[in-house]
């Protein structure tokens, strides 16, 4: 048997009222209100594709033998680097073995549907082994434009494997069109796209069924056998068409979001995927259908391994951990589309040293510290001398890696020095539970939510912003949790 | 077993420019100012001089590296001189090194300078970044010195149960005594007193250090000439002998910021240094015995902490003692005698030599009766370079015979 094994699920914390957007232009474009409706979400000023993608990853993760992975693919049209793989820093941020394969898909926001078709038709049956697909996408429209009312941001991952399957590939169907509603050039910021009549009565309502009636024709399977449907389509009238003309029931509809994250891009139908799979029962079917410059139809048969599957964040849990952003201005500055003075001590010039953080990849991308084999003291930056001056062994050291551990705030502050686009900059003392400490900015927190002795979570996040060669320097933070929570 | 540094090695003489916002004068000009004083009080000729330590941190915003700006600046006549930096035991260091030197034997005369020009930065605060070293950059937190120092009292508030609301009272005293220090001193950069209240309204830079909480940002320069005594009492036959009682420097073993030992109240480094200091000073008692000092209060919460780790308050019980006043100028033991670092900034590289010389003058009868530490014989320095978790203490003990 083939099929996903686990799934994991990223919806940043930080949500925009459409409401809001639509106080801050409606003098530009009044016919923005008929999609000022619900709220999306917002990558942090510190996410981006990779740390999304990073984050569900580590979602479907859990519990998982990370030494099982043999592959991370990747799907993004908004991929941090052009030249150097955006799946590699998945891989080392998640502590993978070195020898794994690492692929990067694009092109099109159906790529996370073809990342997991690809994955899934290369997977050779070694029940031993695990494939990881993610997908992320921060897609930006301008200011004023409906896209930046529609696009969210979002990611998804899912494990697939051969063994302790929760939900069986039954099949796939592609099609390949040059049917271009939305593009982006070679340095676009922003999206284009087509009129939104044309997407509509030509794009998706015929797009979509070739697809799914090319599926059935091809399987066999009947549309009625599916207990979710999970297609991308924010224009209701055309969902509703959709729907109507294979007797979609609305219970069968999976919800597209739109009301809570918005449209995601390229993992939008997998984040929809991976929300069915949360309430989804032993014998039901899933029909997936990517779109975007073609199709991706999928179908997945639940198993029994669903109920015994550990429970993890997913996507609901992502949609409940929530912050209002109450500020148009703070999205434009935190999407760099406002320009905004830090002082400065932003002008400092940030340059990544290659050569350096390849010697420190695991430390750095991988949060790996060390633990002493001979008095077992766990300490972060790895060290060669021991730092317990009772032991002081040299060189006697094994990995250990601290992303998945909890700690405490032993230390804090709040700093209106320290330059940030989430001022005041905050940081503290982390003291990890199982031993080890270190200092670590923190985020997606308020200065008031935070004393000592809270617990932490971490993160992997953008670091540093280098904009003269314009790249993201990565680290991990620490997430105050909030005892409401 | 070494015998230590005690009365082995005799301050011939000092210099104090003053400190300030000196948009007139270069580092170069700052080290010239106190240098000139330095030798005529030394009353030696420059040539006399046979060796030179000097003390810069900055080099990005300074004199750049190595000795030759300051041997140029100077014009030192082709002797040894050596540039050295320690964080903000910087000009300690130049001071220590000149005192081993003539201690060793190697030479009678030696000079230790200690600069820094901060403010040619074009913003508040120090400069950002330097010296963290290429793995901070990579994993290191967007941090600053007062987000660095701040934590202390967060630390604190936890593991003594003193509430933020009283730490803040005892930081707003701290800053208040130097205000009121620092105002009649002429070579000092901020001289306006304040009051508690203005302290604890000012706004806040980072939690929960508001402006007054933080030490000035300034431009300066301090020496100091140092020999043997016998050529101090054969130069100054008239004048009381000042002597070096000890010298100690404690960097970290990295157990704060690595290891799970450290509570985050206090710095470690100085808790050692100072036991050994007093050590080698044959100090037994220094709540009893200590007459004056100048602690590193780069901010107010380190003063206050430092407090403890010199084992003059009880651990967790600094409150008591800056509350009834026991540290203000007449008070039991006057702390920051000068103004500290709060009036008179903290220009890295001078700052450990600038402490010498507060004490120094204060040994001499130098200063006007309004800022006289009576009875004073013995005069405690203090430095503190780095942050809570990863730094260098430093500890200078002089005193008369």
């Amino acid at each position: 048997m083939i099929g996903i094994v686990s799934y994991g699920g990223y919806i940043p914390r930080y949500r925009l009222d459409r409401k809001i957007i639509l106080k801050a232009m409606s003098w530009m474009a009044p016919g923005l209100a008929g999609l000022a409706r619900g709220e999306k979400a917002v990558a942090a000023y510190d996410e981006d594709s990779i740390t999304m993608a990073v984050a569900a990853g580590r979602d479907a993760l859990a519990g998982f033998d990370r030494n099982s992975v043999s592959s991370v693919s990747f799907a993004s049209t908004s991929l941090p680097f052009k030249e150097r793989q955006n799946a590699g820093i998945i891989k080392e941020a998640l502590n993978l073995e070195d020898n794994v394969g690492t692929i990067d898909f694009s092109g099109s926001i159906k790529s996370g549907t073809t990342a997991l078709l690809t994955t899934l038709r290369a997977f050779n049956g070694d029940t031993n082994r695990t494939d990881l697909v993610c997908a992320a996408d921060v897609r930006l429209g301008k200011p004023a434009s409906p896209q930046e009312m529609i696009f969210g941001d979002g990611a998804a991952a899912f494990l697939v494997g051969g063994d302790n399957v929760i939900a069986e590939f039954k099949g796939a169907y592609s099609t390949s069109h040059d049917f271009v509603d939305h593009y982006r050039g070679e340095f676009a910021k922003y999206d284009r796209q087509w009129e939104d009549r044309w997407i509509r009565d030509m794009g998706l309502t015929k797009i979509i069924p070739e697809a799914i009636n090319g599926f059935l024709d091809s399987t066999g399977m009947q549309i009625s056998e599916f207990s979710k449907v999970i297609y991308p389509c924010h224009y209701a009238a055309a969902r509703k068409q959709i729907n109507k003309l294979f007797g979609i029931a609305p219970e069968v509809d999976q919800s597209n979001f739109q009301a809570e994250i918005g449209e995601t891009g390229s993992p939008h139908v997998l984040i929809m995927l991976a929300a069915a799979l949360e309430t989804a029962k032993p014998g039901e079917k899933l029909l997936v259908i990517g779109f975007g410059s073609g199709c991706d139809v999928l179908a997945f048969e639940v198993t029994e391994k669903i109920t015994a599957l550990q429970s993890r964040k997913g996507v609901s849990g992502s949609l409940a951990s929530r912050r209002e952003l109450d500020s148009y201005i703070k999205y434009l500055v935190w999407r760099d589309i406002l320009p905004v003075e830090s002082g400065m001590r932003a002008e400092e010039d940030l340059w990544t040293r290659w050569s350096a953080l390849w010697r420190k990849r695991k430390e750095v991308l991988g949060l790996v510290g060390s633990r002493c084999t001979k008095c077992g003291t766990a300490q972060y930056p790895p060290q060669r001398i021991c730092v317990n001056a009772d032991c002081g062994a040299t060189d006697e050291m094994e990995a250990y890696c601290y992303s998945d551990k909890t700690g405490k705030i032993a230390s804090y502050t709040s700093d209106n020095l320290a330059p940030s686009l989430d001022p005041p900059a905050k940081y503290g003392q982390i003291e990890f539970d199982e031993g080890g400490k270190f200092m670590f900015d923190f985020t997606d927190c308020d200065a008031d939510d935070i004393e000592t002795g809270m617990g932490v979570e971490f993160s992997f996040r953008r670091k540093y912003q280098d904009n003269r060669r314009d790249i993201s320097g990565y680290f991990w933070k620490a997430i105050p949790i909030k005892k409401e929570n | 077993m070494a015998e230590g540094i005690k009365d082995k090695v005799a301050i011939l003489g000092m210099g104090c420019c003053r400190f300030g916002e000196r948009w007139e004068s270069s580092a170069e000009d700052l080290m010239v100012e106190s240098f000139t004083e330095c030798l005529a009080d030394a009353g030696i000729d420059k040539k006399e001089i046979q060796a030179a330590y000097t003390g810069t941190y900055n080099d990005e915003v300074n004199v750049g590296k190595s000795a030759v700006p300051t041997s140029t600046a100077l014009k030192l006549p082709y002797i040894p001189v050596t540039r050295l930096e320690n964080y903000c035991a910087t000009a300690t260091e130049s001071f220590r090194a000149a005192c081993y030197a003539v201690a060793s034997g190697a030479y009678d005369i030696v000079l230790a300078i200690g600069t820094e020009k901060l403010k040619d930065t074009g913003y508040g605060g120090l400069p950002s970044g330097a010296g963290a070293g290429v793995s901070a950059f990579m994993n290191g937190p967007n941090s600053t010195a007062p987000g660095g120092f701040a934590q202390l009292a967060t630390a604190y508030s936890a593991v003594h149960k003193i509430p933020m609301s009283k730490i803040k009272d005892a930081i707003a005293h701290v800053s208040a005594k130097s205000h009121a220090n620092g105002a009649m001193n002429p070579r000092a950069h901020l001289r306006k007193a304040v009051s508690e209240e203005q302290i604890k309204a000012a706004p806040m830079i980072a939690y929960p250090l508001g402006l007054f909480d933080c030490c000035g940002v300034s431009d300066g320069s301090a020496a100091a000439i140092v020999t043997t005594p016998e050529i101090a009492r054969k130069l100054k036959p008239g004048q009381p002998l000042i002597t070096v009682k000890s010298l100690q420097v404690v960097a970290t073993s990295g157990e704060e910021s690595i290891g799970n030992t450290w509570n985050g109240a206090g710095f470690v480094t100085t808790q050692k240094a100072a036991r050994m200091a007093y050590a080698e000073a044959g100090i037994k008692n220094p709540r009893e015995e200590l007459s004056m000092f100048d602690v590193h209060d780069c901010f107010s919460i380190t003063e206050f902490v430092t407090m403890e780790d010199l084992h003059i308050s009880p651990v967790g019980g600094a409150y008591d003692d800056v509350m009834s006043g026991f540290y203000d100028l007449d008070g039991t033991i006057p702390c920051q005698i000068d103004g500290g670092l709060k009036c008179f900034g903290h220009p890295i590289g001078a700052s450990g030599l600038r402490m010498i010389y507060a004490m120094y003058e204060q040994l001499l009868d130098r200063v006007p009766d309004e800022r006289k530490v009576k009875n004073a014989d013995f005069g405690l320095t203090h430095n503190l370079g780095g942050a809570p978790h990863r730094n260098v203490a430093a500890i200078s003990i002089i005193g008369r015979g």
